[in-house]
């Protein structure tokens, strides 16, 4: 195992095979995982919700913190229009933020390393926000891909181009969280490795690389989140106050 | 329903991409589309748990903590910058009182200084007109005295000069003779 740095994204099967039909639904160790930081993060914030105290305990500030960041996020970017999504942003931006992290600890796995999981998400955030857009401006969404300002003979290749970008939105948003996690945990691997192969002697430099590699992942970890959870509030805003 | 559609045709999505990779598959676990369905199937159950969870019982709760801090908060600072207010004018109305106070206190003083002045003054004005009128009494006695004196010591002269005379010479003279010659005598001293 130690051999391949991407032996630590292979997905396993745990306990039986669980079948629906033709599709294989049975339990993993990215499921394994994913229900690991979905209690975890209700765990945090149940008891940072659970006492109510006019100075905050230690968890109930955590719980609270997250709460205005994430709100002062949505309003930035959003406007006042994004409040009934706030839940839907706190829980998107948690998950990731969870998954990332607890895919920093050895021996874990990490969910958002793959690219079905954050695809998934990103399309339903995409299909999400397309609709939410129709529902508010009918046909007049697609004013989205018509610019003002931008010169009639432009016009064509401009909308082509807006087109191109939107759609392309699932997929940029997928692949950057996607291949932040992976190209963190394989370059982790590698240097883990060379410090093993280079032993005693050399393996000091991997080994600082390593340590300040983990760091930089720490930080990699929660910023792909905030970028994920930002981004989502971006797409929203386009929904909800068309600029164009 | 809307699910299911979005979720077949993201299945023919990623079948076609898988065709294209199969060849070259063993490199990242990641396009191996084996537990993909269990993949998705698992995140939406946890995720959408996750979010049901947080929507329904937990969000809420930290919201209404957060509000009724903010109310609490607000509540006390309303109350302070009333108290604050109310112990404002008070203290102005203090500061009034000792003004008053202050301004009744120099005007009593200087009434009762001028009172003071006052009845000095009349007592001294009494003094003075009493001393003046003593003063005049005198002066006139003293001028009565005066213009009586002349006359007096003419007498006496007159006496004495006649008593001289008699004890000196044993005669009597007439004493209009006498008067005439102390009175030029008089005159004569007067002169000089």
């Amino acid at each position: 195992m130690a051999a391949n740095p991407m032996s630590q994204f292979n997905v396993y099967r745990i306990g039986p095979e669980i079948k629906i039909g033709e599709i294989d639904i049975s339990f993993t160790n990215a499921s394994l995982f994913m229900v690991i930081s979905t209690i975890t993060i209700l765990l945090i914030f149940n008891l940072g919700a659970k006492k109510n105290s006019i100075i905050p305990t230690k968890i109930q500030l955590l719980g609270e913190l997250s709460y205005s960041f994430i709100s002062k996020m949505i309003s930035d970017t959003a406007g006042s229009k994004a409040k009934p999504y706030f839940s839907f942003i706190f829980s998107l931006f948690m998950f990731v933020l969870f998954c990332n992290m607890l895919g920093m600890i050895p021996y874990t796995f990490t969910v958002t390393s793959h690219i079905i999981v954050t695809f998934v998400l990103a399309s339903f955030i995409f299909v999400g926000v397309t609709i939410i857009g129709f529902i508010k401006h009918g046909l007049g969404y697609l004013k989205l891909f018509v610019p003002s300002g931008v010169p009639m003979v432009l016009l064509p290749l401009i909308v082509v181009i807006e087109i191109i970008s939107y759609l392309s939105r699932p997929i940029s948003l997928s692949v950057r969280l996607f291949a932040n996690m992976m190209a963190g945990h394989t370059m982790m691997k590698v240097f883990g490795s060379f410090v093993v192969s280079l032993g005693i002697v050399g393996g000091w430099l991997p080994l600082s690389f390593s340590v300040a590699l983990t760091g930089l992942e720490i930080l990699v970890a929660f910023l792909q989140a905030y970028v994920f959870a930002i981004l989502t509030c971006i797409y929203l805003n386009d929904a909800l106050n068309l600029h164009h | 329903m809307l699910k299911k559609i979005i979720l077949k045709t993201l299945a023919v999505y990623f079948l076609s991409i898988n065709f294209i990779q199969a060849a070259e598959s063993g490199g990242m676990p990641q396009l191996d589309p084996e537990f993909w369905f269990s993949q998705i199937f698992w995140l939406v159950i946890t995720f959408g748990i996750l979010y049901l969870v947080l929507s329904k019982l937990i969000l809420p709760k930290i919201s209404d903590n957060l509000e009724t801090r903010k109310s609490q908060v607000l509540d006390n600072l309303e109350l302070a910058e009333k108290q604050r207010n109310e112990s404002e004018a008070k203290l102005k109305e203090f500061d009034n009182i000792i003004l008053k106070s202050k301004i009744d206190a120099k005007n009593l003083f200087n009434e009762s200084r001028k009172k003071l002045l006052e009845e000095i003054n009349n007592k001294r004005q009494k003094l003075e007109e009493e001393i003046d009128r003593e003063v005049k009494i005198v002066e006139s006695e003293i001028k009565e005295l005066k213009k009586k004196s002349p006359e007096k010591i003419n007498k006496i002269a007159i006496e004495t000069s006649s008593d001289l005379i008699n004890q000196l010479i044993g005669a009597n003279v007439n004493n209009s003779s006498i008067t005439a010659i102390v009175s030029d005598i008089a005159s004569k001293n007067k002169n000089t």
